[in-house]
C-alpha cells in the first residue's frame, strides 16, 4: 500500500495566469484568506492555508471527512468565535479589510458574508415571514413595505417565492426540507450580503431538493462570491468554478474546478479525485 | 453595475447605522446577567460567614455535650441535638435507603410498562410534597395511634423524604449502565436478581451513592416533619417512644427565644450543623470527581496517552 | 452449555420482582394513606364549617368559640410566593442566560456556589434572616421606603418591623433560585447549537441571538422552570415562619409589605403541636395542610408538563 504524501501547493506557488485566448479580465479577489491556522489546544484542524476567492465565482472545497474544509469555511465569517478552545490565527481579507482586525466588531463583517449550514436550521417559532426578516430587524429596517419587498426579493433570488407566496405567516417548519433549506438561503440573502458561504448544504435533502439548491447556487452566482463545501465531487463539478482539495489540515490543490478533476497536479488529489479513499 | 448589486447597495444604504448601540445594550445585558449572579451569591457568602463568625464563639467541648441549661441563662449546650440529628439520620437512612433503593431498582430494571410509568409519576409528585406535610401524616399515623411522640414518627417522616430521592437517582444510576452488561450476565446463565446487585449495581455505585448522600444531606436540615413527631426535647435520648432533640428543632427553638445568649447558642447550632451538611456535599464533589478520574474520566487523547 | 429456551421460574428471582414491585408501589400507597388521613383527620372541620372553611378568615381556638377560616393563610401563602417568584425568577433566568454561555471555567464553579444555595437548610435560611438580613433590610430599605411613601402608597403602610410579608418574600425568592436557576440552565442548554449559530451569521449580539434563538425556543421550558420555583415557595415552610409576623385570623390578611401575615405551612408549624386533638383546631390545621397539599400538587404537576413537553420538544424537533 503506497503511503499517501502531501504536498501542499498553495496559491502563492501556483499563480492565476490567463490563457492567450481569454480576453484580459480584472481578475478581482473579493476574498482572499492568508496563513489561516486553526487550532484546538495541541491538534491544527486547519494549517496555514491560504486561498483567494475571485469575484462573483463559486469556489468548492472537498476532501475527506476530517480534512479542515468545514473549519476553514467556519473562519471566513469568524464563527470561531463562539467555539470554545479554538485558536484562529492569520488573516481573511475582504474587500481590503481583515476580518480579524481588532478594531472592527465582526458584526459588520457578518453582514457581508452569509452562511447556510449543512442541517436546515429556520427559527422554528417563527413564520417564514420572520425568519426571512430575521437579519433585516437585526439591522433596524422596520418599515413594513420595506420588509415586504426584501422578502419578495430573496425569496425569489431562493427560488422558494413561487412556492411559500400564498402564505407567508406559515410556520417554518412545516416546510419540506428543500424548503427550508432554500428559505435559510433567503434569510442569508436578506440582509444583503455580498458573500455566500454554503457548508454542505445539500447533504441532508434529497436528490430533488438538491438539483434545485444546486440551479439556485448557479443563478446566484452572477451576484454572489459563493464559497461551497461539499463532500460530493459531482457536485463541485457541476456546481463550481474553481475547487479546493484539503487533507488533514492543509491545503493540497487549488484549481480551476475542470482542470483539478481531469488532470491534477497533486497526486493525493489525483487519489482522490479517483476515488482511491474517501 | 447591475441591477441586483443597485437593488443591494439600495437596501443597504436602509440598514440603520445601529451597530455600536447594539454592541452597548449586549454589554449592559451582560453586565446586568452577571450582576445577577453576584446577588445569588452575595447572601450564600453571608450566610456561611455569620455562621462562622458568630457560631465559632459558642462552641466548646461543653457546648458540644452538654444538656441545654435554664433557659437564658447561657449555659449548657447541644450535645442532645447533636445525638439526635445523628440518630434521626441514621433512622432514617435505615428505612428510606432500601425502599428507595429497590424502588429504583424496580423503575429501571422492570420499569418498561404502564404500572412504572404510573409509578414514576406519582414518585416525582411525591418529591414535591411539602415536608411539613409528611411531619402531619407521620403523626396521624404513629403519634397519634400510639399516644406520644415518637422517633420512629420522626424517622418515618424523614424517610418520606428521603425514597423518592433515592429512588429516582437509582434508577437514572441503573439505567446509565449498558444493556450489554445485563446481557453479559443473561448470557453466562446468571439469574437476574444476581446479575442486578453483582453486575448492574457495582458499575452504578458512585451515582447512587452520591443520591443516597445526598438525601441524607437533604433531610439532616430539616425541620418541619420533626416539630409534631419527635417534638424536641433538652434529654438525651433516652427510648425510640419518646420525643428526642435534633439541631434544626434546637437552632429553630432558640431563636424564639428572647436572649442573646440563646442567639448565640442558636448560632452556635447553626455552625454544626452546615459543617455536618456542606461537609457530605464538599464530600459528594471532591471524593466522587477524584474517584471518576479514573480510566473513564479522561479525555480520548489523555486516554491513548495512558495506554501508550 | 444448553442455554434454555423457556425462562425458567427461578424462585429467587420471583421474590425479587415481586420485592421490587412492592418497593415500586410503596409510594402509590403512601399516597393513598395519606389522601385517606389527611380528609378523614380533617373531616371534622369540613363538617363544621363546610366548604366555608376556605374562604372565611377567623382564627378562634377559645373553646366554645372555636371558628376557623384559612382564607387568611392561602392568601398569606400566595403572596409571599408571588413575591418570591417576581423577585427570583428574574434573577435566576439572569444567572442561566450567564452561566449556560459562559466557559465551563467560569460556568462550573459559580453553578456550583448557585446550586450550594440550596444545600443550606431552611431553618438556617431563618435564623440569618431573622438577625442579620432582616436588619439591614429594615434599616436601608425598610424605614426609609415607610417613612418616605407610607402614607401614600398603601403598599408601604404597615410599621416596619422586620417581620413581615416582605422580608420573607425575599428569602424565599433566595431559596427558589437554585431550582429555577438550575432547570433554565438545562433548558437553554437545550436549545441546538445550530439555532444559535445561525442567529450569529446575521450578525447578532450575544443578547440578540438570546432574544432570537434562546429565548423563543425556551419559552415553555422557562415557564415551566418558574412554575416549579413556585412550588417551591408554596411549600417551604421554616424560613417563612421564622420571618413572618405570626398573624392569625383576619389580622394575618395580606395587607401591606411591611405587615405580618402567616402561610399555611407556617401557620401549622406554629401551632401543631399546642392544637388538642379534642377540639377542630387540630382538624382545623390538617385542613389547612389538605388545601396546601392540593395547590402544592397541582403547581407541581403543571411545571413538570411544562418543562418535559420542552425537553422532548429538543429531542422531536430536529428530526426533519
Amino acid at each position: 500500500m503506497t503511503t499517501l504524501t502531501a504536498t501542499p501547493t498553495s496559491m502563492e506557488t501556483y499563480p492565476f495566469t490567463l490563457s492567450e485566448s481569454t480576453p484580459v479580465i480584472d481578475t478581482k479577489y473579493k476574498m482572499i484568506a492568508e496563513n489561516v491556522t486553526v487550532s484546538y489546544g495541541d491538534i491544527d484542524a486547519v494549517k496555514n492555508v491560504t486561498m483567494k476567492f475571485k469575484e462573483n465565482s463559486v469556489t468548492a472545497l472537498i476532501g475527506p471527512s476530517g480534512c479542515g474544509k468545514t473549519t476553514f469555511l467556519r473562519c471566513l465569517n469568524r464563527m470561531h468565535d463562539m467555539t470554545k478552545n479554538a485558536k484562529v490565527t492569520g488573516k481573511v481579507m475582504i474587500d481590503n479589510t481583515d476580518l480579524y482586525s481588532k478594531e472592527i466588531d465582526p458584526i459588520y463583517h457578518r453582514r457581508k458574508v452569509g452562511m447556510v449550514f449543512q442541517k436546515p436550521n429556520p427559527f422554528p417559532t417563527m413564520s417564514v415571514y420572520d425568519n426571512v426578516t430575521a437579519g433585516l430587524r437585526l439591522n433596524g429596517v422596520r418599515d413594513k413595505k420595506i420588509l415586504d419587498e426584501i422578502v419578495e426579493d430573496s425569496l425569489k433570488m431562493a427560488y422558494l417565492w413561487d412556492e411559500v407566496k400564498n402564505d407567508l405567516k406559515k410556520s417554518a417548519i412545516e416546510l419540506s426540507g428543500g424548503q427550508q433549506q432554500r428559505l435559510c438561503i433567503a434569510r442569508a440573502l436578506a440582509i444583503q450580503p455580498e458573500v455566500l458561504l454554503m457548508d454542505e448544504p445539500a447533504s441532508a435533502l434529497d436528490p430533488i431538493a438538491t438539483q434545485k439548491i444546486e440551479e439556485t447556487i448557479t443563478e446566484l452566482k452572477r451576484d454572489y462570491t459563493i464559497i461551497i463545501v461539499t463532500h460530493n465531487m459531482q457536485q463541485a463539478i457541476r456546481v463550481s468554478d474553481y475547487t479546493g482539495f484539503m487533507y488533514l489540515g492543509d491545503l493540497i490543490e487549488f484549481r480551476e474546478t475542470k482542470k483539478l478533476f481531469t488532470d491534477p497536479k497533486n497526486e493525493l488529489t489525483a487519489k482522490y479525485v479517483q476515488g482511491h479513499f474517501g | 453595475m447591475n441591477s441586483i448589486q443597485q437593488r443591494r447597495q439600495e437596501y443597504r444604504s436602509l440598514f440603520k447605522q445601529n451597530v455600536a448601540g447594539r454592541l452597548v445594550v449586549d454589554k449592559a445585558v451582560r453586565i446586568i446577567v452577571f450582576s445577577c449572579v453576584i446577588v445569588a451569591i452575595i447572601p450564600l457568602g453571608s450566610i456561611l460567614i455569620e455562621v462562622f463568625k458568630n457560631g465559632i464563639t459558642a462552641i466548646s467541648f461543653e457546648f458540644l455535650t452538654a444538656t441545654p441549661g435554664s433557659i437564658g441563662t447561657g449555659q449548657g449546650g447541644i450535645g442532645p441535638a447533636i445525638q439526635g440529628t445523628l440518630i434521626i439520620i441514621g433512622l432514617s437512612s435505615f428505612i428510606g435507603i432500601p425502599i428507595g433503593v429497590m424502588s429504583g431498582i424496580f423503575l429501571s430494571e422492570y420499569g418498561d410498562n404502564k404500572l412504572a410509568r404510573f409509578i414514576r409519576f406519582f414518585n416525582d409528585v411525591f418529591m414535591e410534597f411539602p415536608s411539613i406535610i409528611l411531619g402531619i401524616f407521620a403523626f396521624l399515623m404513629i403519634v397519634l395511634v400510639i399516644g406520644h411522640f415518637s422517633i420512629w414518627a420522626g424517622a418515618f417522616a424523614l424517610s418520606l423524604i428521603m425514597f423518592p430521592i433515592v429512588a429516582r437517582t437509582t434508577e437514572e444510576s441503573l439505567k446509565m449502565v449498558p444493556m450489554t452488561y445485563r446481557e453479559a450476565g443473561t448470557a453466562l446463565g446468571l439469574k437476574k436478581w444476581i446479575i442486578t446487585f453483582r453486575i448492574v449495581i457495582s458499575s452504578a455505585k458512585s451515582g447512587m451513592i452520591t443520591g443516597i448522600l445526598l438525601s441524607v444531606s437533604r433531610i439532616g436540615g430539616e425541620t418541619a416533619p420533626l416539630i409534631m413527631t419527635i417534638l424536641g426535647s433538652s434529654q438525651f435520648f433516652s427510648s425510640f417512644d419518646a420525643p428526642m432533640d435534633a439541631l434544626p428543632l434546637r437552632i429553630w427553638r432558640l431563636s424564639l427565644l428572647p436572649y442573646d445568649s440563646a442567639q448565640l447558642q442558636g448560632w452556635g447550632a447553626a455552625l454544626v450543623l452546615i459543617m455536618i451538611i456542606l461537609g457530605i456535599n464538599l464530600g459528594i464533589k471532591y471524593y466522587f470527581m477524584n474517584k471518576k478520574n479514573g480510566f473513564f474520566g479522561k479525555s480520548i487523547k489523555q486516554r491513548r496517552r495512558l495506554v501508550n | 452449555m444448553e442455554i434454555p429456551l423457556v425462562k425458567k421460574r427461578v424462585i429467587s428471582d420471583r421474590v425479587f420482582k415481586i420485592g421490587a414491585t412492592v418497593a415500586g408501589t410503596y409510594v402509590l400507597v403512601i399516597v393513598a394513606l395519606m389522601a385517606f388521613q389527611l380528609i378523614s383527620e380533617s373531616y371534622p372541620i369540613w363538617q363544621e364549617e363546610g366548604l366555608a372553611f376556605i374562604t372565611k378568615t377567623d382564627w378562634n381556638a377559645v373553646e366554645d368559640r372555636e371558628s376557623f377560616g384559612a382564607l387568611p393563610y392561602i392568601l398569606g401563602t400566595l403572596t409571599t410566593s408571588a413575591i418570591a417568584m417576581a423577585i427570583g425568577v428574574p434573577l435566576s433566568i439572569g444567572i442561566a442566560m450567564f452561566i449556560s454561555d459562559a466557559p465551563a471555567k467560569i460556568g462550573a464553579p459559580l453553578g456550583f456556589l448557585v446550586e450550594l444555595l440550596a444545600a443550606v437548610p431552611s431553618v438556617i435560611y431563618g435564623l440569618w434572616g431573622l438577625f442579620v438580613f432582616r436588619i439591614y433590610f429594615r434599616d436601608w430599605i425598610e424605614i426609609p421606603l415607610h417613612n418616605a411613601f407610607g402614607d401614600n402608597i398603601w403598599l408601604f403602610s404597615g410599621n416596619p418591623f422586620g417581620l413581615d410579608i416582605i422580608t420573607a418574600s425575599v428569602i424565599l425568592a433566595i431559596m427558589i433560585i437554585p431550582t429555577v436557576s438550575a432547570v433554565s440552565r438545562e433548558i437553554m442548554k437545550a436549545v441546538p447549537q445550530q439555532q444559535k449559530e445561525a442567529a450569529y451569521m446575521l450578525g447578532a449580539t450575544k443578547w440578540e441571538m438570546f432574544k432570537l434563538a434562546v429565548f423563543p425556543y425556551s419559552k415553555t421550558g422557562l415557564i415551566g422552570a418558574s412554575i416549579l420555583g413556585l412550588g417551591r415557595a408554596v411549600g417551604e415552610t421554616m424560613a417563612v415562619t421564622m420571618l413572618i409576623g405570626n398573624a392569625t385570623g383576619p389580622s394575618a390578611i395580606p395587607s401591606s409589605l411591611f405587615g405580618p401575615s402567616q402561610t399555611m405551612s407556617s401557620i401549622i408549624a406554629n401551632e401543631f403541636v399546642e392544637a388538642s386533638p379534642a377540639s377542630i383546631h387540630m382538624p382545623a390545621l390538617i385542613g389547612v395542610g389538605l388545601i396546601l397539599l392540593l395547590i402544592a400538587i397541582s403547581i407541581n404537576v403543571v411545571a413538570h408538563l411544562l418543562v418535559t413537553r420542552m425537553l422532548k420538544i429538543k429531542e422531536g424537533a430536529i428530526n426533519n
